[in-house]
């Protein structure tokens, strides 16, 4: 597909932002609905320029939390999904468990681990996203790291292939979508997990200023800090979607999942 | 197996416990009855009275986890019969696929949960406020999945209703439908546990306390008093969303028996 | 010295317990062109599989190039090709033909070299940055035998290699293995569905009925080599089919109406 036509895909779909902008200024101010409660498009903007110092220094703070607690879970459930699998029998007794435990509302424990760790750190929000992620990329990686095509098994059997050679060349190479597709997932789950789990308590980042904006109806404030948390998790997003396409460039399906 | 596994689970917590209590380390966090209480002492919790002449923690407890359940259940219902609704408007017109498609996959990228608070206040707090929220987290994977399940129908069997020319509607019912039900069900399990997580944050920051975020707040302040009331309720909070998942997979098991057969 | 030697093999499988093979007794010499043919469920790839240690028999004993079956694998004594090619994805065609050479611990530069040659030899030079889905089904199966010979191994194990290709690439094919098995001078174990292929490819045909997987008999196949285009026109060619066809009536092929059952979905 050329560039023109690229580009015309997607008239319909900034026809639909600009209308959505208008239709939300002009609703304001036409029914006079007031300011708390749903502040212009340009005032969040302003507010964020105004409130430049905290969003920034809170949203580094998330970002560093989340981050964190990304690269914590997500490698964790990488680790354990490579023990299950090689522990078939274990791996699919605690499989169910791992499902359960991904229908958990986890982000309830989030006051747990302000116990367990200083509440000033950013340790407990790290624990929450770290936790947050760890059963969706343990699932997906034991189902990725489990689906191989015996007939592909065979041929390396057919080498005199061991174990290790087997999981490198073989399991790895298969499971790595599934890895990336969990990995998308997760983070998002780790900015939800830094975020929301101020909600719970006094000390934090975005999260404390989303509260405590909408504690004061400055809504404009909260807005932003929204807007803020946003911009930083389409940006992990971004990041995981580019090392996925340079990871797996021999994917022919990549392109059809990347949009789904 | 669950009896094992609930067992092994004790064990593990118990043991843990007893290992870095004896030790005395501090790493990744001190162990003692505040952070670590005893599994027994929290189910004891369940037994004994929440305040001072008040009624049974687990009756208070079931009745927010009711409570909750309600609003995350409405809200589930609400956003996924929209989702499946807008799907199929979706999947035929292009036109409004490429208009919308792109925020409704872009909202799969950010933090929604975070709007909760605005939400609640919008809408003035009252529980259908906290529906909205489990709404609108099922919405959108709900909207995605089906809409791609609804395409996902094998361009031959497309060719087949041709030559019986079925109109658009009978495609839909006895072909796309069908074929979405797979992509459906995978979106909400998804959203049969962000619904509750969806409606327990949408707890927090409204004055609605008949639930188990009013509850885990509450029982928050009193931590380092009796930690295992809140640890009870987070057990709970646990059950209620593995129940809204089993749920969803017992209706998957009911409804689409039929559909692996009609595909393949 | 055989390059394999099967005696008494019997294979039973506890699922369901069922026999795939009975008391199987075949000896291969080297330079030969054996074709295992026969009915669904005859247990001609589980015969193939055995000779290749992926299965283990029930009883009996398997050597190949003079040494148990086992050693023979782990002395990589056969190269082995499967029906859908089994092509890793995530390779290049040229990193999918090095994968045996890295498990023998070639370095870098004799695993390029063997490469080039191994595409020259299926004629698949420039093909070598492509990965396996940008190949149509000819292709990919020459990637698979190619990844199959690349250690030179004595001997090479197809199970109905050309099974899922159109019929006029499947002939192509056929012309170019036998150009490959005369220039490597391997021998070649060959699983096959169609009673022509066998024929036209074959020093010998072994049919084998099912349940339990047996030899019925052995067809010796003396069209004079090489054989080209022609062979396929030549009256005893015809004769000789007709002789592997009257044996697999003899087994009950025609009955269950899976011979010949080229159309593998």
């Amino acid at each position: 597909m050329n560039v023109a036509a690229r580009a015309r895909d997607w008239v319909p779909a900034i026809i639909v932002f600009c209308a959505g902008i208008a239709l939300w200024q002009l609703s304001i101010e036409i029914f006079n609905i007031q300011k708390f409660l749903l502040p212009k498009p340009w005032a969040i903007v302003h507010a964020c320029w105004t409130q430049r110092h905290t969003l920034w220094s809170a949203g580094w703070l998330t970002l560093k939390e989340a981050l964190g607690g990304f690269a914590i879970g997500s490698s964790a459930g990488m680790l354990f999904a490579a023990v299950l699998a090689r522990f078939r029998r274990l791996g699919s007794a605690l499989m169910p468990i791992a499902i359960a435990a991904n229908a958990i509302p986890i982000i309830a424990f989030s006051p747990i681990f302000n116990a367990w760790f200083d509440p000033l750190s950013p340790a407990p929000r790290m624990a929450t996203a770290a936790v947050l992620c760890f059963f969706p990329v343990l699932v997906n990686t034991l189902r990725g790291l489990t689906s191989v095509r015996p007939a592909q098994i065979e041929v390396m059997r057919s080498y005199a292939a061991g174990e290790v050679a087997i999981f490198r060349r073989v399991r790895v190479p298969t499971a790595l979508p599934f890895v990336f597709s969990a990995l998308k997932v997760a983070t998002v789950l780790a900015m939800i997990g830094a975020i929301v789990s101020d909600y719970f308590g006094t000390f934090g980042s975005l999260g404390i200023t989303i509260k405590n904006s909408v504690a004061l109806f400055d809504f404009e404030t909260a807005w932003a800090a929204i807007l803020v948390a946003s911009i930083l998790g389409v940006l992990m997003y971004i990041a995981v979607s580019l090392a996925e396409r340079f990871a797996l460039q021999w994917d022919p399906t990549r392109q059809e999942r990347g949009t789904a | 197996m669950i009896t094992v596994t609930l067992l092994a689970l004790w064990g593990l917590w118990e043991l843990y416990r007893f290992i870095w209590v004896e030790t005395g380390w501090t790493r990744p966090f001190p162990v003692n009855g505040t952070t670590m209480p005893h599994v027994h002492t929290i189910f004891k919790a369940f037994g004994q009275q929440s305040r001072f002449d008040g009624p049974l923690l687990i009756s208070v407890l079931l009745r927010a986890a009711l409570f909750t359940g309600k609003e995350a259940l409405v809200g589930f219902l609400m956003g996924a019969s929209i989702g499946f609704v807008i799907a199929i408007g979706l999947v035929h017109s292009r036109l409004a696929q490429r208009a919308f498609l792109p925020y409704i996959v872009a909202s799969q990228t950010i933090p929604m949960l975070a709007v909760a608070p605005m939400v609640v206040v919008w809408l003035q707090a009252g529980w259908l406020s906290v529906s909205v929220i489990a709404a609108y987290l099922t919405f959108f994977p709900v909207a995605i999945n089906t809409l791609r399940g609804l395409q996902s129908a094998d361009p031959r069997a497309h060719e087949l209703l041709s030559t019986y020319a079925a109109g658009r509607w009978k495609v839909l019912w006895h072909l796309r439908v069908p074929a979405s039900l797979p992509y459906l069900f995978s979106a909400l399990k998804v959203s049969a546990t962000a619904s509750v997580v969806g409606a327990i944050i949408g707890e927090l920051p409204s004055s609605i306390e008949g639930g188990l975020g009013g509850a885990i707040l509450n029982f928050n302040q009193y931590y380092s008093l009796v930690p295992q009331n809140l640890w009870a309720t987070n057990l709970i909070a646990a059950a209620l969303g593995i129940l809204f998942f089993l749920g969803v997979v017992l209706l998957e098991t009911l409804v689409v028996r039929r559909a692996p057969v009609q595909t393949a | 010295m055989s390059v394999v030697a099967i005696h008494g093999v019997t294979k039973t499988f506890p699922k369901g317990n069922v026999t795939a093979l009975q008391e199987i007794d075949l000896e291969i010499e080297p330079g030969e062109f054996v074709s295992l043919i026969g009915p669904s469920g005859c247990g001609k790839s589980t015969l193939l599989r055995v000779i290749g240690d992926l299965i283990q028999p029930s009883a009996g004993s398997v050597d190949v190039n003079g040494k148990a079956a086992h050693q023979a694998r782990l002395d990589h004594d056969y190269g082995i090709v499967f029906q859908d090619s089994v092509l890793f994805d995530w390779r290049t065609v040229a990193k999918n033909i090095a994968l045996p050479l890295e498990m023998l611990d070639w370095n870098r530069a004799k695993r390029k070299d063997r490469v080039e040659e191994m595409m020259r030899l299926v004629e698949l030079q420039g093909f070598g940055d492509h990965h396996p889905w940008q190949l149509s089904g000819g292709m990919q199966m020459r990637v698979a035998i190619a990844r199959a010979l690349a250690f030179e191994p004595p001997l090479l194990l197809m199970d109905e290699p050309f099974g899922a290709l159109d019929e006029m690439t499947r002939e192509r094919l056929n012309i170019e293995l036998l150009g490959i098995w005369r220039r490597m001078e391997s021998t070649v174990v060959f699983v096959t569905h169609s009673i022509s292929e066998a024929v036209f490819l074959s020093t010998r045909v072994v049919v084998m009925s099912p349940r339990p997987g047996r030899i019925a008999g052995v067809v010796d196949i003396d069209l004079p080599q090489p054989r080209t285009v022609d062979t396929r026109e030549d009256p005893h060619f015809f004769e000789l089919v007709t002789a592997v066809r009257e044996l697999l009536r003899g087994v009950g092929a025609d009955e269950h109406g899976s011979v010949p059952a080229e159309e593998t979905a």
